[in-house]
This record gives C-alpha cells, structure tokens and sequence, in this order.
C-alpha cells in the first residue's frame, strides 16, 4: 500500500518557487497497479520520485504499507524499490547479469543466489539466460533492454515497484507484446506498482487506478473504467478523448454482460470467448450487422449470449 | 533502439601491424647506423646509456605515477556536484597552464626549487597533469545522467555509483588521457637535463654540442623505444581494463 498525504514540492527558481507538485492525497492498495498520467511538466514524474526520495518534498507525507518514509534512510529505502527508467538506464558497462545482479549485491547476497536470481528473471521475462546473461546493453534490442531493466527492477522482490515511462523507448508492436507480458507476471507477482504515462491507451490498459494531474494537481485518481465513464472535469474529459466509450470496451470482458443461456450457437454465425474484451465484440456487432452473438467458454462450449442492451446498460451502469 | 554495434570498423581490433611498421623502419635505421658505421660510435656509449636511462626512468616514473594519481583525484574532485561552481572557471585555468610551453614550466620550477632532479621532476609532473585532470573531468562529466540517476534510485551510495558507475564508464577517456599526458611526460624529460634532472637528455644534448652524432643518438635512440614501449604498456592497460561494454575497442 502507498499512500501520499498532502504532497507538495516547490522548486526554487530566480523568480520564486515554483509548485511542480501541489497537495496531492492517493492512495494505491497493495498489489494494484497506479498509472499517473498527465501532460509533460504536470508533475507526475516529479511525483514518483518523491516516493524513493529521489526528490525530496517540500511538504506532505509518504507511506509505504503504512509506514512514514521520512524514518527511512534514503539509500536503504531505495533498495526496497524497485526503479524502471527508459533503457538507457541500464549500465553499460556491466553485463545483463551484473546489472540485474546490483541491488541483490548491495543487499549483501551471495554470488551463487544473485546468479540463479538473474536466471530465473530472465526466463521468466522470455529471455534465454544462456545466451543473455554475458551480454553487454549494447548488445540488446530496444525491447530486449527494456525487460532487462524490468528484471532489474524485480531482482530483490521488492514489494513496490516505480516506473518511469518504462515503455515509451520501444517500438509499438514490441510495446504491446511488453505490455501484454507485464501484465501476465503482475497477475501473480502482485507488486503494487506506480507508472509514469502520458499514454492514455497504455493507462487504460496497465491500470487498476489511473490519477491524473494537470499543473501539478492531482484532478482525478479513479479506476479506468469510472474515469472514462464519468471525468470528473473538462480537463480530464479533453485528456481522456471523445472517443473514451470505445476505449472502456477494452476493460469490460464479455462475462461481465453475458446473459447465460445453453443454446448453441447457429453453425458458421461467428461467436465470442467470455474472456473476450467488448472491442471484439462491437467489431463484431458492426461487421455482422447483428444485434446478439453467442458466448463460448475456453473449452468451446456455449455458454450464453451477449446483446447489444446488455452492452449498453453496462456502459450506462458504471 | 536498432542493435548498437560496439565496435567501429575503422578501429582494427587490437591490430599489430603499426608495431610491425615500427619494427621494420627500426630495422631499417640500425642497418643504416650499422653500414655507415655510426653504430659502432653508438655503442661507445654503452655504460652511460644504462646509467642515464635509469636516471630517467626514475623521472619518468615518479612524476608520471605521481600525476596519474593526483590528476585522477582532482578530476573526480571537480566533477562532484558541490564542486561545480568553481569546476569550469579551474578547467580554465588549467587549460591557461597547458599553454605554457614545457620548457617554460621547467625554467620556473627551477626559479624555484633550484636545479636538480626535484625540479625535473615536480616540473614534469605538472605538465603531466593537466591532460589527465582535464580528461578525468570531461569523461565523469559527460556520464550520462539518467544512468546515475538510475543507480541512485536503485539505492547506490556516492562512493558506490563513483566505484561501479561513473569511473567505468568514463575509464576509456581517463585512459586516453592518461596516454596523451604520458606522451608528453616521455618526451620532455630529455630537457629535464637543461636544469640538472640527469637522464638521456646529457646524452642528446652534449651530442647537438660537441657535433658528435653517435652521441646524440645513443640518446635519442633509447628515448624514442622508451617512448614507444611506454605507449604500448598504456594502450594494452586502456584494452584490458576498460570494461568491454564501454570498450570501442573491443567488440566481443
């Protein structure tokens, strides 16, 4: 659990201070991901760096799981963090396995633990240690480097991880393909989790709670699904885009809507999975010019069915 | 990010062949002393080379070790953030010093500290130094931010971010600084000779003097292999200890 109370950070310039961060209260249950999403200069980035003290606020209080940060020291505080930063962030100088290996080390592990650590979170990231472990940064693709520095970020199990735009280096389609992986490990590793974005589709899709800010100010902290349903203002309905109907289908699976019945589905009449997002089924409804499609399970089964209505009183509903 | 190649294709991975060159024009400029007899007027010199190469192998190891450490230090001192104030108007001043011609630095230290070795050397050292600050400096400066800051957020102490991140990472400059500085430290110290530092430069000198040529190179020969020698060390040293992902001289 993360909770910022209050937070404020004025910067000092020749013209005074400047408030890049002002009174900002949220709160991110322990195994959630939080996306913080805004403009450049609305704060976000400045936000994340509080929490590992990076930046140190002016005013206002950070606790993880319940405990003050200010009673931490900053360094033995950073090592219970993870940090993703854009690719460039890994050190060069240092194989794939040294650097997934630096916090461990810092923390004192054994070569061997450090070693089969590394290991494991290459696997588990899709990449084969065999060949990866002595390469050099230079050495990796963009999206290679990327997982990388996530496996770095995981090295020592911390329970909070922070990440600074960690995608936005990778090419589209291998950001989607990242994206789809992280989510997968988040399913079972249940890091809580701030994201820095000013994607609002990556933040729809990543997030538990989205917070947006504007000018430093925190204008909505609410799930994807109600930001999009209800912004909360002008600003955050101009950032969200007039199309956010259609990005909430992405969050809503067909289970949610469908009406269970055992009626098969008619032969060659196309059909959707339950764990099917909405956008299918819309492509599906506009494609086919129909108003009903028939729901099968993973096992091919049907199931159900889900109607245009069902749809529409769900989207009205939230 | 496209796959970076570390290597460049107009650096030879570890290439021989200039020590081949070199190897071959020497062989070529012994069989000319040898042929015109000049070689046997070389070789007269014998004791006094040995003796007067010690001398300035003493001269060229205690001020060049010396600058080593104490460039690399005031380097990393001037790069710290506390310092960076004052880091570029010092840079200056070290650049104003670096224009001073090396026999200049010498006449003054003599003004100094007398004639002698210590002045050799202390005037040595200096003209030493400077290339090796200001290298040191620059390579630690142009780190990339994000990667100390990377190593910060990862709860990295100073010190530790110096040790495992910054100086690997600036080490292939320092080195070529180190290379550069050691260069002129090999060849200025035959003028250390003019204040009474001793070394091959007695040889060289009282050679141009007396008109003897075979005692002019029975200096110059053995000053011109040390200074070979010395930059062969330096270049093998900046090969092997300049981590390979930092490396652009080595690819693999």
């Amino acid at each position: 659990m993360i909770r910022l109370d209050n937070l404020t950070k004025v910067f000092a310039t020749g013209q005074g201070g400047v408030a890049s961060v002002s009174g900002v209260t949220l709160e991110v249950p322990a195994g959630a991901t939080c996306v913080l999403l805004g403009p450049s200069g609305c704060g976000k980035t400045t936000t994340l760096r509080m929490i590992n003290r990076l930046v140190a606020p002016t005013s206002g209080k950070i606790y993880i799981d319940g405990k003050d940060t200010d009673t931490v020291d900053p360094v033995a505080l950073r090592r219970t963090i993870g940090y993703v930063i854009q690719q460039i962030g890994l050190f060069p100088n240092m194989t794939v396995a040294q650097n997934i290996g630096v916090v461990p080390t810092l923390l004192g592990w054994d070569a061997g633990r450090t070693r089969t650590r590394a290991e494991e979170l290459l696997a588990m990231l899709a990449l084969d240690p065999v060949e990866f472990m002595q390469r050099y940064p230079g050495e990796l693709s963009g999206g290679q480097a990327q997982r990388v520095g996530v496996a770095r970020a995981l090295a020592a199990d911390p329970p909070v991880l922070l990440m600074d735009e960690p995608f936005g280096a990778v090419d589209p389609v291998n950001r989607e393909v990242i994206q789809d992986e992280f989510l997968r490990m988040q399913k079972s590793l249940r890091k809580t989790v701030l994201f820095v974005s000013h994607d609002i589709d990556e933040a729809v899709k990543m997030a538990d709670f989205i917070a947006i800010f504007r000018a430093g100010k925190l204008e909505q902290f609410a799930p994807p699904d109600e930001m999009l349903a209800r912004p909360a203002n002008e600003f955050v309905a101009g950032f969200v885009g007039t199309d956010r109907t259609l990005k909430r289908l992405r969050r809503i699976h067909v289970a949610e809507v469908m009406i269970a019945s055992d009626a098969q589905a008619v032969d060659g009449a196309p059909v959707v999975r339950t764990t099917d997002d909405l956008r299918r089924v819309a492509a599906l409804f506009l494609e086919h010019g129909v108003d009903s499609l028939a729901c099968v399970d993973e096992g091919g089964r049907a199931v159900g069915r889900v109607t245009r209505d069902g749809v529409a009183a769900r989207l009205r509903a939230a | 990010m496209p796959l970076r190649s570390l290597g460049s294709s107009t650096v030879p991975q570890r290439s021989l062949l200039p020590y081949i060159v070199l190897g071959i024009i020497a062989l070529a400029i012994v069989w000319g002393l040898v042929a015109t007899g000049v070689w046997n007027d070389i070789l007269k010199y014998r004791k006094d080379i040995w003796y007067l190469l010690k001398q300035h192998l003493v001269l060229v190891a205690v001020s060049g070790s010396a600058a080593i450490v104490t460039g690399v230090l005031m380097g990393i001192w001037l790069s710290r953030p506390w310092m960076a104030r004052h880091a570029e108007a010092t840079i200056q001043v070290v650049n104003m010093a670096t224009a001073i011609p090396t026999l200049g630095k010498l006449a003054l230290m003599m003004t100094i500290l007398g004639i002698g070795a210590l002045p050799a050397i202390v005037g040595l050292w200096v003209a030493t130094l400077l290339p090796i600050i200001r290298n040191t400096y620059v390579g630690l400066k142009s780190v990339p931010g994000p990667l100390v800051d990377a190593a910060r957020g990862m709860g990295m102490s100073p010190g530790t971010i110096l040790r495992r991140v910054e100086l690997p990472n600036a080490l292939f400059v320092i080195f070529a600084g180190v290379r550069t500085a050691m260069a002129i430290n090999v060849g200025t110290a035959p003028i250390a000779f003019l204040i009474g530092g001793g070394g091959l430069g007695e040889l060289i000198f009282t050679g141009i003097d007396l008109q003897e040529f075979g005692m002019m190179l029975a200096g110059a020969i053995p000053t011109a292999l040390l200074a070979v020698v010395v930059d062969f060390l330096f270049g093998q040293a900046q090969y092997w200890l300049v981590p390979r992902g930092v490396n652009p001289l080595r690819n693999s």
